[in-house]
């Protein structure tokens, strides 16, 4: 009987020992390797970031050897093909900067109208069925819009203005906003909706109308994030490529009638690269010198953006 | 005292709920008026009918009526963006606009139409007194809002809502989640303002409704149980619910 006792005593130390046991071995290796693991997907967008910026920097370099920097960045003549050959970039960042502008003049003041509307009149019901309709209008392939500019757009241009030619920038220009109108719409309605409900009920109810209360306590308590809806989209039309190839036309022009046709940094890009350029040659190493322009202006733009979203941010 | 508003059988539903139970009331001019009951009784609710407040929320349907100096705020002639500016509301939280001292209090006035700087600078200065802030802003107006304590930013909400003239102020729980010296501030604030205005008040807190209230009402489920003197109602309620509420028995 004693023995019985002292073997119940022993199998409640050994049970109690397993139970006191911590060190699992599963998980510390899924400890260790997960975090690797996730670490390495992380760093694949920023090799394949470090990789575009040294190959864009070392192409750039080589390409001013041959052409200085200063007749690249202040030429009014851009003709690399067709000689004499000439290798100032300004005709096609006119271009590019005249369909950006158009693009925003119309995306921003119609994204922003129709983010008002979603998010300060439109009943519930309304929002969500329109939202995913704006969504799915961002993820329209951009040849098919550019099609649409070559195919509507410019047409009805061309019944208004004879002069217009069947490639012009303002056809394009205006199809580019119509692309990035809901990526405009969607981020400022996130900025509107996220403004608390008790800042509208305390101008409500000092008798603002819902207009006063959606453009003087709504719009500016989510001006950061309609600011970066508007730069994002910027340099989203600064980038755009697709529709202006179709519909902007091919011939670098220092011009500021929108209904000429012109041709943007992207477009150019485009034409070299589908052309038969030898590798290694100045107007190969020129569409790496336009790229890496393109690439700064959109960097300092995205700065701009974060720098005005913090200096503008109303803390709510 | 002679009655301000006047509530007449009005019911009221949040889509198939009937939130207020054929609600007759009269609440008087110059004096503070306390609704007290339980969470969900209808008290903040009706006080948002006073301004039209529950407008915004969609689903709201109202039967009944209620007159303030008598005119039927419910009726199609009435323009609620000038109702609101006559009735003035504080909330449970305090709720400054992302702006200066100075803006938040000029908002009003300047949402109405008053674009003179001296003017508005008047309008800032009487109305940051008459909210007994003056004296702990007046150096820093351009400063934002929010580095306010909890408690100064309901008394700017309180100023916002002198600023642009009202008769009326309702206030929603205006003290819940202020600090017990804050909330004394707030509550001899009601006591000054009464003079001038008419304050609906909403609370928790018996105490706060025994403390400071000219008139008590007691809600439950929706229905006005009982409403009459505060001193009477906390010494001698009429209704057996009512004595049980306010001797701690159930709420």
């Amino acid at each position: 009987m004693p023995r019985q006792g002292l073997q119940t005593v022993n199998k409640a130390q050994t049970l109690s020992k397993e139970a006191y046991d911590f060190k699992n071995k599963r998980v510390s290796i899924m400890n260790k390797v997960m975090p690797i693991l996730l670490f390495l997907c992380a760093s694949v967008s920023v090799l394949t970031t470090i990789g575009i910026v040294v190959t864009l920097i070392s192409e750039t370099y080589q390409f001013f050897q041959k052409i200085p920097i200063f007749d690249f960045l202040f030429g009014t003549k851009w003709s690399p093909l067709i000689p004499p050959k000439s290798f100032g970039v300004l005709p096609l960042l006119s271009g590019t900067l005249m369909i950006t502008f158009i693009a925003c003049l119309v995306a921003i003041p119609l994204g922003l109208a129709s983010a008002i509307y979603l998010s300060e009149y439109a009943p519930k019901r309304v929002r969500k069925i329109v939202k995913p309709i704006l969504e799915v209008l961002a993820g329209v392939p951009t040849i098919v819009y550019g099609y649409f500019a070559l195919s509507l757009i410019t047409p009805l241009i061309q019944s208004i203005f004879n002069s217009a030619g069947v490639f012009n920038a303002l056809s394009a220009g205006i199809v580019v906003g119509i692309m990035i109108i809901p990526m405009v719409c969607s981020l400022s309605e996130d900025a509107m909706s996220s403004v608390p409900r008790t800042l509208r009920d305390g101008a409500y109810a000092l008798g603002a109308t819902r207009f006063e209360v959606a453009l003087k306590i709504v719009v500016p308590a989510a001006f950061s994030g309609i600011v970066a809806s508007a730069v994002l989209a910027f340099s989203r039309a600064i980038g755009e490529t697709m529709i202006v190839t179709v519909a902007a036309g091919s011939t670098p022009n220092m011009t500021a009638n929108p209904l000429d046709s012109i041709q943007t940094m992207t477009a150019y890009i485009v034409q070299v690269s589908l052309g038969d350029t030898p590798h290694g040659t100045i107007e190969y190493g020129s569409i790496f010198a336009v790229g890496m322009t393109l690439f700064v202006i959109t960097f300092l733009l995205n700065i701009l953006a974060q720098y005005i979203a913090r200096k503008f941010r109303e803390e709510y | 005292m002679e009655a301000l508003i006047n509530i007449n059988k009005l019911n009221l539903f949040y889509g198939a709920f009937h939130a207020l139970k054929d609600v007759s009331l009269t609440i008087p001019e110059k004096a503070i008026t306390a609704f007290i009951g339980p969470s969900g009784c209808g008290k903040s609710t009706l006080l948002r009918t006073l301004n039209r407040m529950n407008d915004m929320i969609p689903g709201t349907r109202i039967e009944g009526g209620i007159a303030i100096g008598g005119t039927e705020i419910y009726s199609n002639e009435v323009d609620v963006e000038t109702l609101r500016k006559k009735v003035g509301m504080v909330f449970q939280q305090p709720n400054p606009f992302p702006k200066s001292i100075y803006d938040n209090v000029a908002y009003g006035p300047r949402l109405h139409g008053i674009t003179s700087k001296r003017e508005l600078d008047e309008i800032v200065e009487t109305s940051l007194k008459s909210a007994v802030l003056w004296e702990e802003v007046k150096d820093h107006l351009k400063r934002s809002a929010f580095g306010l304590s909890g408690g100064q930013q309901q008394r700017l909400c309180i100023a916002r809502a002198l600023a642009v003239n009202p008769n009326i102020l309702l206030m929603d729980e205006a003290t819940s989640a202020l600090d017990p010296i804050s909330t004394l501030k707030i509550e001899e604030l009601a006591q000054e303002l009464k003079d001038k205005y008419t304050i609906v008040m909403v609370t928790h807190n018996m105490h706060q409704a025994a403390r400071v209230s000219n008139q008590t009402v007691f809600f439950l489920n929706g229905e006005v149980i009982e409403y009459s003197d505060t001193e009477k109602l906390f010494s001698n309620p009429t209704d057996q619910r009512t004595e049980d509420y306010i001797s701690g028995r159930f709420g």
